[in-house]
């Protein structure tokens, strides 16, 4: 690794300026992402500034839902009380991420920030849009079995690596930032981008800008699930996953979420499936009408067709499993 | 062309920091016997880039000048002489650096050690009681949890912590809660074996 200047910010208006002053700089909290990226020469920030003394470690809950610190470990939202008894799907997703370690260490800002795992993108020798603009992009054409269905362009396919952000996205999360300017809040399903003709980009995120918290509104969902298919059973990324929260009353579906991980640059929210899911019974056949309807526009590359069938298979058996 | 671009990326970096660095060297007046050893740019970028930090490693005050590039693994094993804490894969996929920070296992290689400055680090040093083996340490040799042994300081370290958050209530339970330490003789059966036993026996960990 390369030898860089490192800074412990004591304030959030010190750490957002410090940053900003600093075109090289780059935020560092729990490290397992942005270590790992230094290690390999992906990333040369020239200034860590070090945010893991700023005061973003807490979770709060009130009637309208629940504020998570963008410096709160991933285990500790995972096994946070109100967490799994009001928010179970996102307890589900965060347990369903990387290993016991890794989530102590991880924050859920850093959760947010985390950059894809594409193997183009972290091989240096070749080129990467998104590591270096311009330069092409190897897993079009390459061994591109992890890679985007939905959602990609010709200059990128890559996959939003996160679990947890999933559950985000299908619970309507917002993202709380401060800049140097005072605060702002972006839509969950706002702040991760697709690729575009900008795959360097992975968020609208302005440098200086620091994620304080998320917040999840309270919501009546009483069925939910994580499903994550992936090589192994456990500790490793998706191939694809689903995250299913559902509101059922009197045997009929009233309120519905769905999205997915592992097949697009960002999480991929259902609309169009949570509308067709409303109102319905929750059976079979509805289940395989929805697993249909989720894959409509796929476009898959040379290794990645199974996707379209697992991603199938994978939405029947969430919601099968949600609702059991 | 990606080769040289390969070459540039970094180099280009490191060379801009270096000279800055042998840059704050002259200006800062050292004695020119340092400003000449700024022709070995590492030495001088090494010195001047060095930051306090303060640990209690297995119960002992430790007060450190250290590169912010070290991570808490090769501080551990490389200044400190804490060699049972191991690097495996140095990418936080195998587990072998496995140690605990304020009661919390992590994994060394992916911590920063200066991001650590005032906590408790655990290693497996710090884990027996002078002669008096940990349960966990005891359980394992019982059980033959180890063949070649590499991974062994990372499943112990691991595996005490899997305990103590309350995950090993089902061999289960206790094969997702210790996914994150690769063992690749296949030891599994043996380790999970050794974690169950303590779990069972109730002793403290």
């Amino acid at each position: 690794m390369i030898n860089f200047e490192y800074t412990r910010a004591g304030t959030i208006k010190a750490a957002s300026e410090a940053r900003q002053k600093d075109a090289a700089s780059q935020f560092i909290a729990g490290g397992t992402n942005l270590v790992d990226l230094m290690k390999k020469g992906i990333l040369a920030p020239q200034r860590l500034i070090d945010i893991n003394g700023l005061p973003l470690k807490e979770i709060k809950t009130d009637a309208k839902g629940i504020s998570i610190g963008a410096l709160v470990p991933n285990s500790v939202a995972a096994e946070n009380d109100t967490v799994k008894k009001q928010f179970p799907l996102l307890s589900m997703a965060l347990n369903a991420g990387a290993s016991a370690q890794l989530r102590n260490m991880a924050t859920v800002g850093g959760n947010i920030m985390q950059r894809t795992r594409c193997s183009y993108f972290y091989d240096i020798n070749l080129p990467c849009n998104k590591r270096k603009p311009g330069s092409g992009c190897s897993a079009i054409g390459g061994y591109n079995r992890m890679h985007a269905i939905f959602g990609a362009s010709n200059q990128c396919i890559a996959v939003h690596p996160s679990d947890m952000c999933v559950a985000l996205a299908a619970l309507d999360a917002t993202i709380h930032i401060s800049n140097a300017k005072g605060e702002k809040k972006i839509p969950f399903a706002d702040f991760h981008r697709l690729p575009g003709t900008s795959p360097e980009l992975d968020n609208n995120l302005q440098p200086g800008e620091l994620i304080n918290y998320v917040s999840i509104p309270a919501n009546s969902y009483n069925k939910s699930y994580y499903l994550k298919i992936r090589d192994r059973l456990s500790y490793a990324f998706a191939l694809v996953s689903v995250a299913v929260a559902l509101e059922v009353k009197e045997g009929r579906i009233s309120k519905a979420a769905l999205a997915m991980g592992g097949v697009a640059h960002k999480p991929w929210r259902l609309t169009a499936v949570e509308q067709f899911l409303i109102g319905k019974t929750p059976d079979a056949t509805v289940f395989q009408e929805a697993g249909q309807m989720a894959m409509q526009g796929a476009t898959t590359y040379e290794h990645n067709a199974y996707k379209v069938k697992l991603g199938k298979a994978a939405i029947i058996e969430a919601l099968t499993k949600a609702t059991r | 062309m990606h080769c040289k671009d390969h070459e540039e990326y970094p180099d280009n970096s490191r060379r801009e920091f270096l000279k800055k660095s042998t840059a704050m060297a002259a200006f800062a007046g050292l004695s020119p016997l340092i400003v000449k050893a700024g022709e070995n740019d590492e030495k001088i970028a090494a010195f001047f880039e060095k930051v306090p930090l303060e640990l209690e490693i297995n119960g002992s005050p430790y007060k450190l000048d250290v590169e912010p590039r070290v991570t808490l693994l090769d501080l551990l094993r490389e200044q400190l002489g804490l060699t049972g804490t191991k690097k495996g894969c140095d990418h936080g996929q195998c587990g072998c650096c496995t140690v605990h920070v304020d009661g919390k296992r992590i994994n060394s290689c992916l911590s920063l050690a200066v991001t650590n400055h005032g906590k408790k680090v655990t290693t497996i040093e710090g884990l027996a009681k002078g002669d008096e083996l940990h349960p966990m340490q005891e359980a394992f040799m019982k059980h033959d949890g180890f063949q070649c042994g590499y991974c062994t300081p990372g499943q112990i370290m691991s595996a005490v912590a899997c305990i103590r958050e309350g995950h090993a209530n089902s061999a289960e339970e206790v094969r997702e809660y210790m996914s994150g330490n690769i063992c690749r003789c296949g030891a599994y059966p043996n380790i999970i074996d050794a974690i169950m036993e303590v779990k069972k026996g109730g002793q403290s960990v």
